[in-house]
């Protein structure tokens, strides 16, 4: 029962606590790039999920049956981008196959997934916490989660802005840029939730 | 320390051939069926994305083709051939327009032009440009830091020792950019059998023209009085070349006592109709001058004092009639 609560409270705290883009501030520019319309940034957040679960997955196996066993800890960051490259270049394959209209939607930014920071800074923060398989893998998916909620919430503000009357100084990224920070300051307030 | 290179090498590797294998399997997998003649297509294009025909690159253009959304002589820059070969993949046939040429109006180069100042800024036309529209005397005029030639993505345009661009008709490909790049609007494009060019765009009068630049147009229209079929237009202090008109007959040329008109074809010395002559009018037709005089089915003469040499009989001649010699 302990161990389904810490997982739960591990998903909590990814989603919520610590999200990716609003408090750890990682992945910025997919979170800017593709958050025009709800549609396709819910995709993108999807994708994103699927590269960041698989990719906390290889990360435990890989960190501790290959890196630490040999002693090669120092490879770490080459070990983790190969793998993240590999299971992006597989997300676009996919959805090449599966939706050629959501491929040409998202654009550069699915292949960009590979460079987003916020995949690489999972990956290197599940040997800092030193969580298990299960528990990384919960956290992969939570902080996917929490990057498709960011990016989904920002998408919607920014479709109903389009009909605000926004100071012309301020319209287009400079009014993103603020209310990218009014979101981030608005999850400070989930800190202290869950002691992590 | 050796140990620790191989295992490094062993495990990246293994990683890397584990992925790689992974991923080719998902290629055949989640492979996608692209149209073939799209491929086919691209082949046939330049390959230079240069975005002249509208689309962000050759390989859109392809695309676009195959979907009917635009003609397969939609490219600019292509060849005739080019644009044949789409249209054999689509399997329809293509109407394609004469090859455009960029055609530079402007002949004053820094040996021809004076200077009203000295610009030591940034070294491109567009920004000389920004500081009271260039040093140059002539304010139409050429400013010669080859905006042009750095724009063109086929290395079509040099600048020659005199800072005028000089425009390879064989490399040129008419896709424009160098239209958009100058400041000045000097180059325009050109059909390719299009031979006589009036290379000044100074909207000054003679006077003024005189002062900064020793080949301008002073606007005294003789052009446009020698002119046998009225292609040559006055306009502001400046003649203007109606391309649609011109027969190409470089009279417009000889004539220009600024020497201002480039005649680029070769000038015709002797035309002569020999016996091949049936008398089937048809040069007479044509002559803008009226020089052929001659009965209907009776061999016809070329007034050699009325004749301008244009040599338009000798092009519409079907009868192999008339003799020309041209000048070296």
């Amino acid at each position: 029962m302990e161990f389904i609560t810490d997982l739960l409270l591990i998903f909590v705290a990814s989603v919520l606590v610590n999200n990716f883009v609003l408090s750890r501030f990682l992945g910025i520019c997919p979170f800017l790039g593709v958050s025009k319309q709800v549609e396709t940034a819910f995709s993108m957040g999807m994708a994103t999920t699927f590269v960041m679960a698989l990719t906390a997955m290889s990360a435990y196996l890989i960190q501790n049956f290959i890196l630490e066993p040999l002693n090669l800890i120092f490879l770490q960051y080459v070990a983790f981008i190969l793998v993240i490259a590999s299971l992006v270049q597989l997300v676009e394959m996919f959805v090449k196959k599966a939706s050629p209209v959501l491929y040409k939607a998202l654009g550069i930014f699915l292949p960009l997934i590979t460079t987003n920071c916020a995949i690489l800074g999972l990956a290197l923060l599940i040997p800092m916490k030193g969580y298990g398989f299960i528990q990384s893998t919960i956290f992969g998916i939570g902080a996917g989660v929490g990057f498709t909620l960011a990016i989904v919430l920002m998408a919607g503000i920014r479709e109903t802005l389009q009909f605000a009357d926004v100071p012309e100084a301020v319209k287009g990224v400079p009014i993103a840029l603020i209310i990218a920070g009014l979101m981030a300051m608005a999850f400070m307030g989930f800190s202290g939730l869950i002691p992590m | 320390m050796a140990n620790l290179y191989i295992s490094a090498l062993v495990s990246m590797g293994a990683l890397g051939a584990f992925f790689a294998t992974g991923l080719a399997i998902a290629s055949k997998k989640f492979a996608v069926e692209v149209d073939p003649r799209i491929e086919e297509i691209e082949a046939c294009l330049p390959g230079a994305n240069c975005g002249g025909c509208g689309f962000p690159g050759c390989s859109s253009f392809a695309n676009a083709v195959v979907e009917g959304n635009v003609e397969c002589g939609g490219c600019p820059v292509n060849s005739t051939e080019g644009a044949a070969k789409i249209a054999e993949i689509m399997g329809v046939s293509c109407a394609t327009g004469e090859r455009m040429i960029a055609q530079v109006m402007c002949k004053g180069g820094s040996s021809a032009a004076t200077q009203r100042s000295e610009y030591r800024g940034i070294q491109t036309c567009k920004a000389a440009t920004a500081v009271g529209g260039g040093s140059k005397g002539c304010e139409y005029g050429c400013l010669g830091f080859g905006d042009c030639s750095d724009v063109c993505p086929f290395g079509a345009i040099k600048m020659s020792d005199d800072n005028l661009p000089i425009v390879d008709p064989e490399l040129c490909t008419g896709c424009g950019k160098c239209v958009e790049a100058c400041p000045k609007a000097i180059i325009s494009l050109v059909g390719e059998t299009r031979k006589n060019h009036i290379r000044c765009s100074a909207y000054l009068n003679g006077k003024e023209v005189r002062q900064v630049c020793k080949v301008g147009c002073i606007g005294c229209g003789i052009c446009a009085k020698n002119c046998p079929v009225g292609a040559i237009e006055m306009k502001d202090n400046l003649a203007i070349m109606l391309y649609d008109k011109c027969i190409n007959c470089g009279l417009c040329a000889e004539k220009c006592p600024m020497g201002t008109i480039d005649f680029d074809g070769a000038k015709i010395e002797e035309i002569k109709i020999n016996d091949n002559c049936i008398g089937c009018t048809l040069c007479a037709k044509v002559c803008p001058v009226d020089a052929i005089k001659g009965e209907v089915k009776k061999m016809h003469e070329i007034d050699p004092e009325i004749c301008i040499k244009c040599g338009i009989c000798y092009t519409k001649c079907k009868k192999d009639a008339i003799d020309v010699k041209y000048k070296d």
